[in-house]
């Protein structure tokens, strides 16, 4: 990847954007909306962790949350007054992180002869199971607290440099929720730049040739059992670390929040934006966590401006309005808003086959 | 011993819902090798609309087996019309698109579907009349009452209508042409979206079929119960292999076994460790298991991976 | 392939649409006569998914409280306050309630009715307390919603431990229940009672012969009912809620089970009569506070509500009203609606509600919360008796 002076005048104009952005929504938006951002990051490193599994090795995986739950409930046990234990962050948060690795290998290793939607069904039980089981491990010995979920988390801290109390820098106030959007977009950056470098290696061109044709990858020489396995190591590591940051932004975690429904929320991210492209999973995870809140904010008001009378619950609105942009998206853009340039040649070239002249 | 019986009993009626349910799933997948994820809210709609005529009905005071006939009816239209423009719109203009391209409109129209029928039903849980005489018969100490029994038969004639289509027929020999390869069907002189329409339409009657019984077993009705039905449908079509209409069967009725078995004598067996809370890790335990030694489920054949 | 270019500049025009659209709605009604004071009071419950007939119930009872004070004309500070309601979502998920919580303070809302849930509750709690906004929730009733050291947080509802005291004593000692089987749907909410439940049941001297668990999106219990069945309770208690207390209590009617069926405060709603049908009659549930035709306004309460609402209350609406009253008066007596002004009357409070005499403790939990329990007779709930509390005036 070479930079062209165009591309790096945008690369700074971005850098800038991004430095100020919380700043920027709070003053036209609201706080409410950083805290959104805040979200927004933790989705796409959550998202850029499943690409590896499904844009980079075309693993189906429909129980990605687990993961997420694994790092955050990591996170949650070893620093609160669950069992009087208070370990720092970042020992906890990569400890949490590498839990999730575990399990990913865990879950991979039954997994490797199945393919498609046998593979997409068991790790859809394997979410599932993870849930259950935090949901009620609270008898006969208590560790998860069950249901009630465990509250009085820790927030991050660095020292006496708390994140989640108003800081003063530089002659300016960081509230809380900014201070967790500058944590949280170094992580993303992070997950990125591991993601571009794991693209482009040996292992990337691993897992494209096993999506491709498992067969093939076969007769080339590659371990495909190692390198499946490492997809889901690596896609559960990011999943586990981000789960450790929402346990510290959140302060309570419990069991409702990694349910089904987040699995495929974050595979619609991956998908939407554009399986196996950086820029496009980035993307689909901004849109996903802004759209439904940004219709929360515009279903009733616009109804009002438009007809003068609200005739439908804002609240169903949003979510029918949220159904019909998922449909039409994929529809206008089967390949993702922002695909990778190879997948969009594989797509018009088989076109073709059908019809040359389009 | 009746209550092993009646756990049986129990297992048997919840495993034919989701027999009656993974039909749908599974009739599409083998033709069309796509998990129609909206299924289990063409129940759910089929389940409201049958609601809706039986509200309608209920001023003429007309005989119970008639309501549910003139229900069955409507819903089975309505869906079929839901089947057919799910497919036009949703599915058919990516049938060349990446594979997990429909999935995704799938989950779609799934929202959409939810959220119109919260709009038009409305946010409460409604009862559903009593269409099928629920007077309970005893057998050896357990209990099972007639709309059970009419649940395991309707599952049982169901499967067995759709494999006569399926091979006894014209439509039927157009739609394994369809599965097995399109391209050289569409040569063959099938009307390839034809073909597709019609399924898309029988599976969604099914799902209507299986909403109305759900229904009239449960008396109760909500805009969210497609969901989780198509989750526990979903994992009984894979589990018995899923395209594979004895399959579903299987797996449906075996799920349906696991879950109230499980739920009944785990506590036991576990020495009261795990509890009736963990039915649903048994199920999927007992699925993973079943999946690792037969990557293709119990009577699946065709080994699921397209392009 | 034309298209490319386009559909990404135009879905992000038409979020920037949306985000421009909300603008107008805080400033649009702040515009008003300048001796006015608009009082924001933020609501929050679950509007979809399947708790919503509930969360819009919640929602209900806050907008007629609110529609009430606005049309008695109420002067804090010797201005005359418009109430004004912002009802937000939170889908009974936690991660959303902090973004809806983080919304309603920034729209600078001087106190809030809510979470309906337990599970939004807590987590919102945090960013209220932060901002040092008042919240009153009309239905959580986790232990640790109060114990988290808040000042801010409260509740007009009996918590897990004083309504479970009351279930169990009840089922123990008045209906002398000797083997007892206890279901709980694994929610936040069913854990805690039913687990409260249990503690008092057996301090009173009962047996639990079973435990079993469901969840709270089934409607097939015949499975954990049947090996129930095998245990022979004289009680079945189900800690959850009555989308599946109806179902299931159908069930074990139609399972040939005789034992008596109670639930907590999830059970009182007309829906478990509708939706359970012959089979809800003798079904006993619990409810904090008085009942309300004994309650002075009560009746008014109800018949106003069902003109209004063209249903009747469902579950919380009558605590929900309750609550914005409670916050209204505090403001009053404060003679401020600013919240750092008002929070210390309000922890003073001792108010008629409709829903029984209402003054906190030193937690932000109600204080001596008495609990009433019914039965269903002849197609509708019946009190029996009101158990604890302080208004020996409304109980028999």
């Amino acid at each position: 990847m070479k930079l062209n002076h165009k591309s790096s005048v945008l690369l700074v104009v971005l850098a800038v954007v991004l430095l100020f952005l919380p700043f920027i929504a709070d003053a036209l938006l609201g706080r409410g909306w950083v805290r959104i951002l805040d979200f927004a990051l933790l989705y796409i490193m959550l998202a850029l962790g499943l690409n590896i599994v499904v844009g980079y090795a075309g693993l189906l995986d429909l129980g990605y949350i687990a993961f997420f739950a694994v790092g955050a409930y990591c996170y949650a046990l070893l620093g609160s007054p669950q069992f009087g234990l208070h370990w720092p962050f970042w020992i906890v948060l990569p400890l949490g992180a590498l839990l999730a690795c575990v399990f990913g290998v865990l879950l991979g290793a039954p997994t490797l002869r199945l393919r498609g939607d046998y593979l997409a069904i068991v790790t859809l039980g394997f979410g599932e199971i993870v849930r259950i089981f935090l949901n009620n491990l609270n008898a006969p010995i208590n560790i998860t607290n069950g249901p009630q979920g465990i509250n009085m988390i820790d927030p991050i801290r660095l020292g006496t440099f708390s994140l989640s109390s108003e800081q003063s820098l530089f002659g300016l106030s960081f509230p809380a929720v900014h201070l967790h959007y500058y944590l949280f977009l170094a992580c993303t950056l992070l997950v990125i730049f591991i993601s571009m470098r794991l693209q482009d290696s040996r292992i990337g061109r691993a897992w494209a040739a096993i999506r491709e044709d498992e067969v093939a990858a076969t007769a080339m020489g590659i371990n495909t059992r190692n390198i499946k396995l490492l997809a889901f190591a690596m896609g559960a590591t990011f999943g586990g670390a981000a789960g450790g940051l929402f346990a510290g932004l959140q302060g309570f975690v419990s069991p409702e929040s990694f349910g089904l429904t987040e699995s495929i929320m974050v595979l619609c991210m991956v998908v939407l934006g554009g399986m196996g492209n950086i820029k496009g999973v980035v993307l689909g995870g901004v849109l996903l966590v802004l759209l439904p809140e940004a219709l929360r904010h515009g279903a009733g008001p616009m109804q009002q401006a438009w007809f003068g009378k609200t005739y439908i619950d804002p609240e169903s609105l949003r979510m029918l309005l949220f159904g019909l942009a998922l449909i039409a998206v994929m529809l206008l853009r089967p390949a993702g808003l922002w695909p990778s340039r190879q997948r969009q040649r594989e797509l018009t070239e088989e076109h073709e086959d059908y019809d040359s002249t389009r | 011993m009746d209550i092993l019986l009646q756990q049986i009993i129990n297992g048997l009626v919840q495993g034919s819902v989701y027999a009656l349910v993974a039909l749908g799933y599974t009739m599409v997948y083998g033709i069309l090798g796509l998990i129609n994820f909206a299924h289990g809210e063409v129940v759910m709609v089929g389940a409201m609309v049958a609601l809706s005529i039986t509200q309608v009905l209920a001023g003429y005071a007309l005989p119970p087996m008639v309501v549910l006939l003139i229900s069955l009816l409507v819903a089975s239209m309505v869906c079929m019309a839901l089947g057919y423009g799910i497919e036009r719109i949703a599915y058919r203009p990516l049938r060349n698109a990446p594979r997990l391209a429909p999935l995704i409109t799938a989950i779609g129209v799934s929202i959409v579907l939810q959220n119109l029928a919260m709009i038009i039903w409305g946010r409460a849980y409604h009862a559903f009349p009593p269409l099928l005489p629920d007077s309970p018969h005893i057998i050896a100490g357990a209990i099972i009452n007639e709309v059970q029994i009419a649940i395991i038969l309707v599952a049982v004639v169901m499967m067995t209508g759709l494999l006569l289509l399926i091979h006894r027929t014209r439509l039927g020999r157009a739609m394994r042409a369809v599965a097995e390869n399109p391209a050289i069907a569409a040569l063959m002189g099938v009307n390839i979206n034809a073909v597709i329409s019609i399924t898309f339409m029988l599976g969604s009657a099914l799902a209507a079929v299986a909403g109305i019984m759900v229904a009239a077993n449960y008396g109760i009705v909500h805009y969210y119960m497609g969901s989780i039905l198509g989750l526990k449908a979903f994992t009984a079509a894979v589990l018995g292999g899923i395209g594979n209409l004895r399959g579903a069967m299987l797996g449906g009725v075996l799920l349906g076994l696991i879950e109230s078995l499980g739920a009944g004598y785990i506590g036991d067996l576990s020495g009261g460790f795990f509890g009736s809370n963990y039915q649903d890790v048994f199920a999927f335990f007992v699925l993973i298991a079943v999946l690792v030694l037969r990557p293709s489920g119990l009577l699946g054949e065709r080994v699921a991976e397209r392009a | 392939m034309s298209y490319k270019n386009l559909s990404l500049p135009l879905l992000i025009l038409a979020l920037a649409a949306c985000d421009k659209s909300e603008a107008p709605t805080a400033p649009a009604n702040s515009g008003t006569v300048a001796n006015e004071l608009i009082v924001k009071i933020g609501a929050s419950s679950p509007l979809t998914g399947p708790q919503a007939h509930i969360g819009k119930d919640n929602e209900n009872g806050t907008r007629m409280a609110i529609e009430d004070a606005n049309a008695k004309g109420i002067t804090i500070g010797s201005k005359k306050v418009h109430f004004e309601l912002l009802s937000e979502d939170d889908q009974a998920d936690g991660k959303t309630a902090t973004i809806v919580a983080q919304k309603l303070v920034d729209a600078k809302v001087n106190g809030i009715i809510g979470h309906l849930n337990s599970g939004t509750s807590i987590p919102a709690s945090r960013i209220y307390n932060d901002n040092g906004i008042p919240q009153i929730s009309p239905s959580a009733t986790a232990i640790k919603f109060t114990a988290q050291g808040f000042k801010t947080a409260f509740r007009v509802m009996t918590n897990d431990a004083q309504q479970g005291k009351v279930l169990g004593e009840f089922a123990a000692k008045n209906l002398s229940a000797k083997k007892i089987a206890v279901v709980d749907d694994r929610s936040s909410y069913g854990q805690g009672i039913a687990d409260e439940f249990v503690k008092s049941a057996q301090a009173s001297g009962a047996q639990i012969v079973a435990r079993e668990y469901t969840n709270d999106k089934a409607v097939d219990f015949t499975a954990v009912l049947t090996s129930i069945k095998g245990k022979r309770p004289d009680l079945v208690f189900f800690g959850g809620m009555d989308p599946q207390g109806a179902p299931m209590v159908k069930q074990l009617k139609a399972l040939g089970l005789s034992a008596k069926f109670m639930m907590g405060d999830g059970g009182y709603t007309p829906k478990l009569i509708e939706n359970a049908g012959a089979a809800a009659e003798g079904v006993y549930a619990s409810l904090p506070g008085v009942p309300l035709d004994k309650m002075p306004g009560g009746k008014d309460f109800s018949q106003r509500y069902e003109a209004q609402f063209k249903q009747p209350i469902q579950l919380y609406a009558p605590f929900c009203y309750d609550a914005v009253n409670v916050m209204i008066a505090a403001m009053q007596r404060a003679d401020s609606a600013e919240p750092a002004k008002y929070l210390p009357a309000l922890a003073e409070t001792s108010y008629d509600g409709v829903t029984g005499k209402i003054a906190f403790d030193e937690k932000g939990d109600l204080k001596g919360g008495a609990v009433t329990m019914y039965q269903i007779q002849q197609g509708k709930w019946q009190p029996l008796q009101t158990i604890g509390g302080s208004t020996p005036a409304a109980a028999h």
